[in-house]
């Protein structure tokens, strides 16, 4: 018979090598899958990706970019998580955050100092999203309301709401685009630091990855989100309100959610479409998961995503296959991953006796 | 004015995949399971109906002579069998490895959309077929066969009887879906599991058993949908991501009628009728945006109701997103 058991905790060295194990086994099996599916040699396919995702300058550069936008979702997300507040709203808020931004853009373009517009789209685009957070907050902390799902339908409201704006702002009429906003005087573009225009985002993200990681792990509000996670009533037999902690909690979250928005109007898209947050808000789901909600771990998680989807990009424009392809791979790498979990966290006995217990 | 005898049809023709995809999900998550996996579930029961009929019709010399039978049954029985990998998937995760829900869900939708975009899109090259696009207009024909005395009947026909038979099973699985938990022992022990699997365990009731065959029965329905979406709705035309956002709906819609199947009979054509509305209404292509916002924002101030009159029967169950361990009480 089977027997499970919960382990204690593993050694941090033999969990990450069960980690590396899955991805390898993954690995392994997406090789088959591509092998099966389009009769490729699949070192060639590891290859290309590679290629794909470090080949030239220019790719690493958008790698870093991508990889610091994801970050930066899953950093919003986690201290929500950790409280065990399932906030799928991600996608919605980013699109508040960069409806917000090229608002300011558009209606202020030329009318306000570029110092100033900056600041004020900063500022917009962050109270969007957390006000797009706030929302299910308030319900969830008021009446219980169930957040996975609020946050869910927040998503597409955010998302209907930006195709109106995209419609009523349209360039030129009819076609369905913004296109790109102040082409000729670059108002509300975020300032090029260094040689690539993705470098301040860049270390934009970097300097949050650090704060967020202090702010869970070394503040009061830190420590308050994981005493509400771990149990409220707990949290209020020792004199946490947690209603509020709630509410505060992801109001940060929206917020972040909302400078991610920022960072793509303001620093590299400078457009604004239905589809700018592109998945991230929930890519980042998976992202902050497999980190353990550890903001430092979540560099790892989300470069080990965007690598896959960049490298995959690239398999499907070299081989003519579909793009695709790269959401199948990540998947069977998500699904290894999210299984060898149970490994970790579960000691599984195999007992010779008959009969005992049945699951 | 608004035209009903035009607008209930394709109002209803809206709602068949969305009441599929909320039937299964229902079921999924009176167990507990909840399976945000759904749209990509739909997807792949879309695309694996798609593969098996794609290549019956090729294996044809001449696609106007399919058998009936086989042309209904292979797809059909393929986007089973593609949707039931799926729920398998996700119990064998959530279930026998106690992975997260929400994130085993999330990556099965990427998974899912993922897998039907790219055997859409890459199926003709593939298979090396020398046609311009999936277009399976014979099998379409099939599914889409009106009852007989449809035309000949008027405005009652054309509201009642002029859609193919999956949107009528859709509607008898979901009333059999309510019957069931209502009515039965089955239903009754399903229940306990979604609400407090604990004591339900200490009743004899076997968890895994109930958790594996509503959520493979659930994605299994749900499947049906996306199969519905490509043969009858898009007439057998395959485009990439044109199901769209119909899985997330499904799921608003499992919220909206509280988790009842029955009730979700009648709210997937309003539902079906607030997607549309913007076709009938006449306005500016601005405006038609804020239309399509109706269902989502409808499901909020609905979610939000029910948890204010906080009445017992209106909770999502008990024991919704979490795993359950025996050992773990």
């Amino acid at each position: 018979m089977v027997h499970i058991t919960k382990r204690k905790e593993m050694p941090v060295v033999q969990a990450l090598a069960v980690r590396l194990g899955a991805i390898l086994l993954a690995l392994v099996v997406c090789g088959i899958v591509t092998t099966i599916t389009t009769g490729l040699n699949p070192i060639d396919v590891y290859v290309t990706m590679i290629k794909g995702a470090f080949g030239t300058q220019r790719k690493i550069w958008i790698l870093l970019q991508e990889i610091a936008i994801l970050l930066c979702v899953a950093l919003a997300l986690t201290p929500a998580f950790r409280m065990k507040f399932w906030n799928l709203g991600g996608e919605g808020q980013i699109l508040a955050g960069s409806l917000a931004s090229a608002a300011c853009m558009i209606c202020l373009g030329d009318k306000i100092p570029n110092a100033a517009l900056i600041a004020l789209m900063l500022v917009t685009s962050v109270v969007a999203g957390a006000v797009w957070a706030g929302v299910p907050a308030a319900a969830k902390a008021r009446w219980n309301t169930n957040e996975t799902l609020f946050t869910l339908m927040m998503n597409y409201v955010a998302t209907q709401l930006v195709a109106y704006f995209v419609i009523v702002w349209e360039v030129p009429k009819g076609s369905g685009n913004i296109g790109i906003i102040n082409q000729a005087t670059e108002a509300g573009w975020l300032p090029q630091i260094g040689s690539s225009k993705y470098l301040l985002n860049i270390v934009l993200v970097a300097i949050l990855t650090v704060f967020m990681y202090l702010y869970l792990a070394y503040s009061k509000h830190g420590y308050e989100i994981s005493v509400v996670g771990e149990s409220a009533s707990t949290a209020r037999y020792v004199g946490i309100k947690v209603d509020r902690v709630i509410v505060r909690t992801l109001l940060l979250s929206g917020a972040v959610c909302g400078f991610a928005g920022f960072l793509l109007v303001a620093g590299t898209n400078h457009t604004l479409t239905t589809t700018i947050a592109g998945g991230r808000g929930f890519t980042a789901v998976m992202v902050a998961w497999l980190a353990n909600f550890n903001p430092l771990v979540m560099v790892a998680s989300s470069f080990l995503l965007v690598f896959m989807g960049q490298g995959a990009g690239e398999i499907s424009t070299i081989y003519g296959l579909n793009h695709s392809f790269g959401d199948i791979l990540t998947g069977i790498i998500l699904f290894f991953i999210i299984g060898c979990e149970f490994f970790i966290s579960y000691q599984v006995h195999f007992s010779k006796k008959e009969g005992g217990h049945d699951a | 004015m608004l035209d009903v005898v035009s607008f209930v049809p394709r109002a209803v023709a809206q709602s068949v995949p969305l009441l599929y995809g909320s039937t299964g999900e229902i079921i999924t998550e009176k167990s507990g399971n909840l399976n945000l996996g759904i749209p990509g579930v739909m997807y792949v029961g879309g695309i694996c109906g798609v593969i098996g009929s794609f290549l019956y019709e090729r294996s044809l010399a001449n696609p106007s002579d399919i058998n009936a039978l086989l042309g209904i049954l292979i797809p059909v029985c393929c986007c089973l069998v593609g949707s039931l990998l799926m729920g398998l998937l996700y119990c064998f995760l959530t279930v026998t490895l106690r992975a997260n829900q929400n994130v085993t869900g999330l990556a099965m939708t990427t998974f899912g959309v993922g897998f039907g975009n790219f055997f859409g899109g890459s199926l003709i090259k593939l298979t090396g077929a020398q046609v311009p696009s999936i277009a399976l207009s014979a099998t379409s024909n099939l599914f889409r066969r009106a009852l007989p005395f449809a035309s000949s009947l008027g405005w009652f026909g054309q509201v009642f009887l002029s859609y193919g038979f999956l949107a009528y099973i859709a509607f008898a699985v979901a009333f059999a879906a309510s019957y069931v938990l209502e009515n039965t022992r089955v239903g009754l022990q399903l229940r306990a599991v979604g609400e407090d699997p604990s004591t339900a365990d200490a009743a004899g009731i076997n968890i895994t058993r109930y958790k594996y065959v509503a959520t493979c029965l659930g994605c299994m329905i749900a499947g049906l949908g996306g199969l519905y979406y490509v043969m009858d709705y898009a007439n057998g035309v395959w485009s990439n991501d044109a199901f769209g956002d119909r899985g997330w709906l499904a799921l608003a819609l499992v919220i909206f009628t509280i988790w009842r199947p029955k009730v979700s009979a009648i709210a997937s054509i309003l539902f079906g009728g607030l997607y549309i509305l913007y076709v009938f209404i006449p306005s500016g292509p601005a405006v038609k945006e804020l239309y399509k916002m109706l269902p989502y924002v409808v499901t909020i101030v609905v979610l939000v109701i029910s948890s204010l009159r906080n009445k017992r029967e209106n909770q999502p169950p008990e024991s919704l997103g979490l795993p359950y361990f025996r050992e773990n009480r």
